[in-house]
């Protein structure tokens, strides 16, 4: 359990949430993207160098800025910060891409608004 | 006269053994001729066997990528699997490991199984969608064995085969290629209408040609349905056993293909993500292992029109077949082929 995620993660990881390796992925699941096109499409639309992906300050900072989700930290609380689902439609609109999740949750709500029962 | 230093490193069981840095050498270049020879592959260069040497004649305890060349790391069965639930195991995935993906599971890890517990784990699947934010993809394997006897209801090819009955065999293999890809395309179908951002076809190829096939078949079949749907094959074995020696895929006979082979019919059948499975050897060292597995990846890399993200688990990828490993060997492992092959993600 110890070695591989954590070994491979501080090895050659990303960085997952603690930076942007999530975002990447998306591009690499949904788009079948490599590694350098789905650095490069993440990177411009963030506004940063692929370099500064795997960066947990600067992408810290970033993510809660674009409201992407974050590591919670101990003893902070972050109760105006969206949610998980919250900040996966955030990152749809960023990255630009439908998540199934998001849009399986907003099929599900407003049904009234929509004319549904 | 002075004695050459002896480097603590590994064998392929993880055990710790003492070589010199001319022994290592030798090792990878050991390595290398084997992964050449059994797959007539081409060798790597000099500079390549120096920076894998380099790797492991470190004595350092951890080693890594440069900055700034850092890989998507996605998860199999990405599980604690002993006193959290199955959402907690992937919130601590996201949250302490910094998964940049993981991996929904059932602990029995086999499609036809899940089919009977589909709605419990679309559910789940659904749920864990609300609490997190890194991509969720649902994975199982192919498992063409749980479709012959005494498990399922086709004659057991293995036993068929020692007693000559070549056709029956061949028969048994072929129904259960139809009977496995189905039950492949009802499950990923679930979950995907639940939210997965993926499905994972985990050790493709586990019981030959037939598993592999009945893989590709359905992967096709969810990639027409799903445009952009994360569609992993990830492979069991370096090699595709001919346990049916006759199935092709789209006009490719899928007995005794090797990972670029392998690739290309992943590829063509619609996967987005490619995971290429190369065996450890446990007699030997992590060095002569994991130039063998550079050396049988590479071909891979430079035709790849998707990610390969190369298995590099226990036992796969130059990281040794222990339970318990230690952080020096996998980190070697992680860094020689992230390095040399530039991979997309492990």
């Amino acid at each position: 359990m110890f070695a591989m995620p954590v070994a491979h993660g501080c090895a050659s990881g990303l960085g997952g949430l603690r930076a942007a390796g999530d975002l990447v992925a998306r591009m690499q699941m949904a788009r079948g993207m490599r590694l350098g096109e789905a650095k490069a499409y993440v990177a411009g639309r963030l506004g940063v160098t692929p370099f500064d992906l795997s960066d947990p300050v600067l992408m810290n900072d970033l993510r809660r800025e674009f409201g992407l989700g974050h590591v919670m930290t101990f003893e902070m609380s972050y109760p105006e910060e969206p949610t998980a689902i919250e900040a996966k439609g955030n990152i749809a609109d960023l990255l630009g891409l439908e998540i199934p999740s998001v849009r399986l949750l907003e099929g599900r709500m407003h049904r009234r608004a929509r004319g549904g029962g | 006269m002075r004695m050459a230093q002896k480097i603590p490193t590994r064998m392929g069981d993880g055990s710790v053994a003492f070589l010199t840095r001319a022994e290592i050498e030798a090792d990878v270049w050991a390595g290398v001729e084997a992964a050449v020879n059994r797959a007539k592959v081409p060798p790597l260069g000099e500079d390549e066997v120096g920076h894998i040497v380099d790797i492991y004649a470190s004595p350092a305890r951890f080693t890594g990528v440069d900055i700034g060349s850092e890989v998507v790391l996605s998860y199999d069965g990405s599980k604690i699997g002993t006193f959290t639930s199955r959402q907690q195991d992937l919130q601590m995935y996201e949250q302490c490991f910094a998964a940049d993906l993981v991996e929904l599971c059932h602990v029995d890890y086999s499609f036809k199984t899940v089919k009977t517990i589909v709605a419990f784990e679309a559910q789940t699947m659904r749920d864990v969608q609300l609490a997190l934010t890194v991509p969720v993809q649902y994975g199982a394997m192919p498992n063409l064995g749980l479709y012959c006897q005494p498990d399922g209801p086709l004659p057991n090819w293995a036993e068929l085969l020692p007693m000559g009955k070549f056709d029956e065999a061949r028969a048994a293999q072929e129904e259960a290629v139809e009977m496995a890809a189905a039950d492949m395309i009802h499950v990923g179908e679930a979950l995907a209408e639940a939210g997965a951002d993926g499905i994972d076809f985990d050790t493709a190829g586990a019981a030959g040609d037939a598993d592999f096939l009945a893989t590709l078949k359905a992967a096709e079949a969810l990639r027409a349905r799903y445009p952009e749907l994360g569609i992993e094959i990830g492979m069991a074995g370096e090699f595709v056993l001919g346990m049916h020696g006759g199935l092709e895929y789209d006009g490719v006979r899928l007995a005794g293909l090797w990972p670029r082979d392998q690739l290309r019919l992943a590829t063509r059948a619609g996967a987005h993500m490619f995971g290429p499975a190369i065996n450890v050897d446990t007699g030997k060292s992590a060095a002569w292992n994991v130039a063998r597995a550079i050396t049988l990846v590479k071909p891979c890399m430079e035709e790849a029109t998707i990610p390969v993200h190369m298995n590099m688990g226990m036992g796969v990828g130059g990281v040794p077949m222990a339970a318990f490993n230690p952080v020096d060997a996998v980190s070697r492992a992680s860094r020689a082929c992230v390095d040399i092959l530039h991979l997309d993600g492990l």
